[in-house]
């Protein structure tokens, strides 16, 4: 990189990577519990995509049964603690709290779950769930991201032989890789992944499926398989200058804070980001917060049709991030490092096929921002070779894995999906519950492939 | 104009709130402060026979984070000496000329002992002097307190040696732990007593560590019952309160005590006959500074009603205290819920389902629930009014034209009057015939 941002006292990374949301305490949570109403049948639980009995397990807060508030959690949610710092739950849970419709604050749900699950493994993860008799029969499970554990979870707890096959060295997925460290740290994820290894649940790390396994050979060995592969790479921009150094992916980079060895991270002095979803917002903050002097968010839409939720706009908007909006990326320019953005205005033209406005460029308007790093954040590709080399799987347009809304089976019967590679991507939450479901998914075809069925 | 001021039994006071004979009217250093912050009364703690302490004495009951809802203690009457308290009460008296000064009293059951007490009292220059027949611990025990106030004949003994050498008004404190409180009144009145206050603190252990298996308060491993009173205690205070006020036989003036934490408390006690109000838990927990709202909430609330004396207020809920015989079995209500203000909480379907008549049905509406009141099945219990969380959302609404009312004693009188016997079929034609459906 041209201009390396200077590397901050370590105290300062410390600052700036603190807990956004700092937890509750003893105190406040029981007095935010108590302020829940405990509705009937709540909006809040409907709102979950895992559907947590969330009044139930505030109640119990309230009452002082944290192990049984973290049961009640866990009974709908394996990957507890990441929803809990990770979900947004804004737009979800505490967006649908009847009290937003009383004009008043709604419940801390994520901040109340996290405090019984902070709880629950602070206490050392005490047995409280049964465990069925094992049935002798395996499933393997590729990628130990929240949709690979929540199923190995629920699959070791109805008596299966779960094997989860890992291509890192650190499991957990994006869970421990993806996630911005002021939401939520790595060592938590691990916790996630102790609990379902205290299950049974065996994790096979540095194990590439394709590389280190032959897909025929996982087919073979195990009586069905779980795909929790999520996505792959940034898509190229396909511009010139692409290749210099300084030019990164956003979860390779997010990847690299992760690590949390902050002054290790380079980090250009200006940081250009492309893109405006929730990436793009958590690759801009943190290349910030690691000192980069200024970062833009070069996206060529508008406002309005950008990805990223409301509140990580905001939070990027403090962190003092500038948008160029309806800016298009035309080249990096550069020797051999990055050393700027050439980008050229845009407007926004008629519909595309989603509705969403297409932006047209607008001749004569090129100008360049000198940057010294630029973040690729324009979503992930599908993992289309690997997923070409599972036999007949069908996807869709998109690429994302075809599978029955019930039951996660893919269009190979033996073969179940879930999390990003079955939906594109979406939340940590949706991947818990998809995992779960196809754990009952595989079990149901299991059961009747033993009664004689199909 | 409002003029809080008031009179009872010959006792003045600038405004109704009186401090109650407890820890926050030990020393005349916490009454005088009392009264700088607006005060108009207090009645000092109970002097009287030695005693000692024990150092951990108060347990709090805490409910849904609500700290102190109730709070019940053990600690005796005043542990300073009689001497110290009769100097001090003197010289609040004379720095506080216009403020109520009356001394709680409790000694053993001897005439003697009685009459030397209250002489010394009286030369204090105090304005009254409250017997203590209600202390339900410690000094029961040793025969006083609740010892006296329990027993109508001990009551009216005592209280008839005060009033042999008293010159200044009696007020005789009763127990709540007994059964009829209208007896020990009537003993009071009696012997004489000037005014009855009401309720001391109730029996009670406050509750038990989960952990330590040890009561609250824990004194060295022990418990035992304490004297109950907080916000939680207010209800049963303002019952029998109203028992006393409407009992012909006592017609006494009366001093409420009881849970009362703010002017709107005040005002119920006063709206069932009180005359001044004591107070005690609420100072615990906040201080003296809460008279403050009391005096400035009860003067806004009179002027936006046009009251311009307490004289107007007082005992105005009195006539409305009724035996349940003599409610119109007729007057028919039922639950109203306004969807424009509903949050779906759903609170009022699965009370009424679980708990109620199982009339409100819960239908799902664009992703919410609707809930419903089936009108004819609904017997206006008003449960679901009460769960609703949201002010207003669900009325109780009166259905019948009042053209026709019946209470159980005419209907028994009716009965009794046709010669015919009240059987479960008979009833259930009256019902009918009112379009009154118990299923």
């Amino acid at each position: 990189m041209k201009n390396i941002a200077p590397k901050l006292p370590i105290e300062e990374y410390e600052k700036n990577f603190a807990d956004l949301h700092p937890p509750l305490t003893p105190n406040s949570a029981v007095a935010e519990a108590n302020r829940c109403l405990y509705c009937y049948d709540s909006p809040c639980m409907k709102a979950c995509p895992t559907h947590i009995d969330i009044s139930t397990f505030i109640k119990k807060i309230s009452t002082g049964n944290l192990l049984g508030s973290a049961k009640t959690i866990l009974e709908s949610n394996w990957i507890a603690l990441t929803c809990a710092k990770a979900c947004p739950v804004n737009i979800l849970c505490e967006g649908a709290c009847v009290y937003n419709e009383k004009g008043e604050k709604p419940i801390e749900i994520g901040k109340l779950q996290r405090f019984a699950m902070d709880n629950y493994f602070a206490k050392g993860m005490p047995s409280i769930f049964n465990k069925a008799t094992k049935n002798n029969k395996s499933v393997g499970i590729i990628g130990s991201g929240p949709a690979g554990l929540a199923c190995g979870a629920e699959l070791s707890l109805l008596g299966y032989d779960a094997t989860i096959y890992e291509a890192n060295k650190i499991p957990g997925g994006l869970c421990t890789w993806g996630i911005a460290p002021y939401k939520m740290r790595r060592e938590d994820s691990l916790k996630e992944v102790a609990m379902v290894k205290s299950f049974g649940v065996e994790i096979k790390t540095e194990m590439m499926v394709g590389k280190e396994i032959k897909v025929d050979e996982l087919i073979k060995k195990h009586d069905a398989i779980f795909l929790g592969v999520g996505l792959g790479e940034s898509p190229q921009l396909s511009v010139t200058g692409e290749n210099l150094s300084g030019v990164i992916g956003a979860l390779e980079f997010i990847e690299k804070v992760k690590t949390e060895n902050w002054k290790d991270v380079p980090v250009g002095k200006r940081v250009a980001v492309i893109g405006a979803g929730n990436t793009s917002i958590d690759a801009a903050t943190e290349a910030k917060r690691l000192g980069a002097e200024q970062v833009f968010i070069i996206y060529r839409r508008s406002e309005v049709e950008m990805s990223a939720y409301e509140f990580e706009y905001e939070l990027a908007k403090k962190d003092g991030i500038v948008f160029h909006f309806l800016t298009a990326p035309k080249k990096i320019v550069g020797e051999k490092f990055v050393e700027g953005i050439e980008c050229l205005k845009m407007r926004l033209g008629e519909p595309d096929n989603r509705g969403r406005r297409r932006p047209v460029s607008i001749p004569g308007t090129e100008f360049t921002i000198p940057v010294d790093m630029v973040i690729k954040a324009i979503g992930q590709e599908t993992k289309s070779s690997f997923l070409g080399s599972i036999p007949n799987l069908t996807l869709d347009t998109d690429g994302c894995v075809i599978v029955d809304q019930n039951t996660f089976q893919t269009a190979n019967p033996k073969i179940f999906a879930g999390g990003d590679c079955i939906n594109g991507g979406k939340e940590v939450v949706n991947a818990a519950y998809d995992g779960k479901r196809a754990a009952h998914g595989i079990d149901s075809y299991l059961s009747n492939q033993t009664k004689g069925g199909n | 104009m409002v003029d809080l001021s008031i009179n009872c039994a010959g006792i003045k006071s600038p405004n109704p709130f009186w401090l109650a004979s407890a820890p926050p009217s030990n020393s005349a250093y916490q009454n005088c402060k009392a009264f700088e912050q607006g005060w108009g009364g207090t009645v000092w703690k109970t002097i009287g026979e030695p005693v000692m302490n024990v150092f951990n004495r108060y347990g709090g009951l805490d409910y849904n984070g609500q700290k102190i809802f109730g709070l019940n203690n053990i600690e005796l009457i005043s542990d300073r000496p009689i001497e110290v308290n009769l100097k001090e009460i003197a010289e609040t008296k004379k720095l506080w000329p216009d403020r109520a000064v009356v001394v709680s009293l409790m000694v053993e059951s001897k005439r003697e002992t009685w009459h030397e007490v209250v002489k010394r009292t009286i030369d204090t220059g105090c304005d009254g002097i409250e017997l203590n027949y209600g202390c339900p611990h410690g000094m029961s025990e040793r025969g006083m307190g609740a010892a006296v106030g329990q027993v109508p004949e001990y009551c009216k003994m005592i209280t008839e040696w005060e009033i042999e050498v008293s010159t200044i008004p009696v007020i005789v404190k009763l127990t709540p732990n007994i059964s009829n409180i209208q007896l020990p009144a009537r003993a009071a009145k009696a012997a004489g007593a000037n005014a009855i206050s009401l309720i001391n603190t109730i029996n009670s252990i406050i509750g038990i560590n989960l952990d330590t298996f040890e009561l609250k308060p824990n004194v060295g491993g022990l418990g035992g019952h304490g004297g109950y009173a907080g916000p939680a205690v207010k209800p049963i205070a303002l019952h029998l309160l109203s028992q006393v006020a409407i009992d012909t036989e006592v017609s006494l003036p009366i001093s409420g005590i009881g849970g009362i934490s703010n002017w709107r408390d005040a005002l119920e006690f006063i709206l069932l006959g009180a005359s001044s109000v004591q107070v005690c838990t609420a100072v615990m927990h906040y201080g003296f500074r809460i008279v403050n709202d009391m005096i400035e909430g009860l003067s806004n609330w009179m002027e936006s009603k046009g009251f311009t004396s307490l004289d107007q207020v007082r005992g105005k809920s009195l006539p409305r205290i009724n035996d349940f015989g003599n409610f119109d079995l007729l007057n028919r209500t039922i639950a109203r819920i306004d969807q424009t203000k509903c949050i779906h909480c759903n609170l009022c379907y699965i009370a009424c389902e679980d708990a109620a008549h199982q009339c409100i049905d819960l239908t799902p509406v664009n992703g919410h629930n609707k809930t419903e009141v089936r009108e004819k099945d609904c017997v206006g219990c008003a449960l679901c009014s009460l769960v609703c969380p949201v002010e207003g959302c669900i009325s109780m609404v009166r259905i019948d034209d009042g053209s026709s009312s019946k209470t159980w004693n005419q209907l028994i009188a009716d009965f009794k009057k046709s010669g015919r016997p009240l059987t479960w079929k008979a009833l259930a034609e009256f019902q009918h015939k009112h379009g009154i459906e118990i299923h």
